[in-house]
């Protein structure tokens, strides 16, 4: 469908927002267990994901977010409440699950590209599935978009031979080749060093203008939440739903000389309480566990 | 030093021809590679001098020392000659044909076997990986037999069995097939759920899922699996051979002992390490063969 026209569709880099890609989530509720003994994850979430923006979603580790990411790429159910992707309902009343799709793609925690294919049979693993496009032309656009992201000369290389770093972006690449509406990011740079996870925050930024998908950024990283998002959700500790939410009037496109203005350290200070605050409740729910 | 520098060697001396423009199908360059590293590590010699260890021992405790109970036994210098005599005193050497017929025959029994242990045992671990529903019924019949050692289904293998091939083959079979079956089932255990739901995000079926992600991300298990298997083919050939059966190594051992040709006993066992030590090598080369990504991230000093 969609992927079907992005073959022939000039992938002009203008900055052009998308008018597609717009997730509300919609009093949501997620709990573990039977309803009334299980653990609650997800408590009345409500907030939206602006079309061809970046939402970044903040909350200390196991408060939930990932739950409330895998509900919209359809990996688990939820209890109540509905999720929207532009006006078709991924999940709601009398479907609670969502269906997956190259209409919402994730990119994981560990990185999930094949390390049985090479780096291109990964980038072309999507259009390939579907039959959208042809051999010859899946394997044109992948290398016209992986030189497009600086990975020229590794096409044929196995995911376990290049660098983490670089495996991030062959697996956006991945993502990206089936014109997807929202790119679903579960903390993707968690694993990396500080020096290598700036390089990745400017290469997506690049990447995303290049692109303009709308972008569902998960992490703890509070200062990475304000320089990549054009909103931030801060959310409580478990059960998750949103405390504070922030749009990031830095203008765009950014680079990292924007960690040094006033209006980034306001927007820290304005945040880092907040976050500090659930970070100590979601510790002592910890000790109280034990 | 004897410990780090096959790792060093392996991190440093990776030709950049292999780690950045290998492509699928030149796995014998790595191959190639890993011998000459070999060779150049001191673990050939230390191989060395661990078989002049163990000659030496046998030699000194059957023919320098003459030990107690080794009095029967033969000595390396009487096993060697018998073994690579023209005339042999009890009519087994390389020279004989009919050494080579009992190679054959073990050989060709193995092959069949392992054969169809592959080929029943990786369908079998796979769909008992993949489904939850068929593993709950056949996975407990599958435990309850496993525990049943070859030797002990040998009545049986006679008699549900014609003639004296078929019920040696279903006894190298068995262990075989145990073990590929079951460590194809863990591989498929194993796989990272990212992996099938980053197939999902992508548009895969199901079946594009099982082809593309359960089947290769299973791979290093099943080969796990398959090398084992070729292992205890040989453990369990040897006991069908003793039981039944006219030709094959083990019939050479079990034969030579009711005949008291002790030398012959040991030519058929050093046989016996060889031609296994082989297959196992040769199942090794094929996985290496066709698991390119993971020989490349091995001779890399590991990927992740």
């Amino acid at each position: 469908m969609s992927v079907q026209s992005a073959v022939t569709q000039d992938r002009s880099p203008a900055l052009q927002p998308a008018r597609k890609g717009g997730v509300r989530i919609n009093d949501v509720v997620k709990t573990y267990g039977a309803e009334d003994t299980g653990v609650l994850a997800v408590d009345h979430c409500t907030f939206e994901v602006q079309p061809g923006e970046i939402t970044v979603v903040v909350g200390p580790s196991g408060c939930g977010k990932t739950t409330l990411l895998n509900a919209i790429a359809g990996f688990h159910s939820i209890t109540s409440g509905s999720i929207y992707l532009d006006d078709e309902m991924l999940c709601g009343p009398g479907k609670l699950k969502a269906q997956p799709g190259p209409d919402r793609i994730v990119v994981f925690q560990n990185g999930a590209l094949f390390p049985w294919k090479t780096n291109i049979e990964n980038v072309t693993f999507g259009p390939m599935m579907q039959g959208a496009m042809t051999r010859a032309e899946a394997y044109d656009r992948a290398r016209a978009m992986m030189a497009d992201a600086g990975l020229r000369g590794i096409e044929r290389n196995y995911p376990g031979e290049t660098s983490s770093g670089v495996r991030r972006r062959v697996e956006i690449v991945r993502a990206l080749m089936n014109n997807p509406k929202i790119l679903l990011l579960d903390e993707p740079y968690r694993a990396l060093d500080s020096l290598t996870k700036s390089v990745m925050h400017e290469a997506l930024l690049e990447i995303f203008y290049k692109n303009r998908v709308s972008v569902f950024f998960i992490t703890h990283d509070l200062e990475e939440a304000i320089f990549l998002g054009h909103r931030v959700v801060i959310m409580t500790t478990r059960p998750c739903r949103p405390k504070k939410i922030l749009d990031i009037d830095i203008p765009h496109p950014r680079d990292y000389s924007v960690l040094t203005t006033k209006r980034f350290r306001e927007f820290m200070e304005e945040t880092v309480a907040a976050v500090h605050e659930e970070a100590i409740k979601a510790f002592a729910a910890g000790e109280k566990e034990r | 030093m004897t410990e780090t520098s096959p790792v060093s060697a392996l991190r440093t001396d990776v030709p950049p021809a292999i780690a950045v423009q290998a492509r699928p199908g030149i796995s014998l360059t790595l191959t190639k590679h890993r011998l000459a590293l070999w060779l150049r590590s001191p673990r050939p010699y230390l191989m060395l001098v661990g078989f002049a260890g163990f000659l030496g021992f046998w030699y000194l405790s059957v023919e320098v020392w003459k030990l107690p109970r080794f009095s029967q036994m033969s000595g390396p210098t009487e096993v060697l000659r018998e073994w690579f005599s023209e005339d042999p005193t009890y009519g087994l050497s390389i020279f004989t044909p009919e050494y080579y017929m009992h190679i054959w025959v073990s050989i060709r029994r193995i092959a069949i076997a392992f054969f169809l242990a592959t080929a029943i045992g990786v369908p079998l671990g796979l769909f008992l990986g993949w489904s939850e529903r068929f593993k709950q019924f056949v996975f407990p019949v599958f435990e309850f037999l496993r525990p049943v050692p070859p030797l002990a289904w040998v009545p049986l293998a006679i008699v549900m069995f014609k003639g004296s091939e078929t019920p040696v083959i279903f006894l190298t079979f068995l262990a075989s097939f145990y073990a590929t079956a079951l460590n194809t089932m863990l591989g498929v255990e194993s796989i990272d759920v990212s992996y099938v739901r980053a197939a999902n995000c992508l548009g895969a079926t199901r079946w594009q899922v099982f082809r593309h992600v359960i089947v290769p991300g299973a791979m290093p298990f099943i080969f796990t699996g398959l090398q084992i298997s070729v292992g205890v083919a040989w453990f369990s050939l040897v006991a069908g051979e003793m039981v039944s059966g006219q030709y094959g190594l083990g019939y050479v051992i079990n034969t030579s002992y009711t005949m008291v040709r002790y030398p012959t006993i040991i030519i058929g066992m050093a046989t016996l390490g060889l031609v296994g030590y082989v297959t196992s090598a040769a199942v090794r080369l094929v996985g290496d063969y066709l698991m390119q990504w993971r020989t490349r991230e091995l001779a890399l000093g590991g990927g992740q």
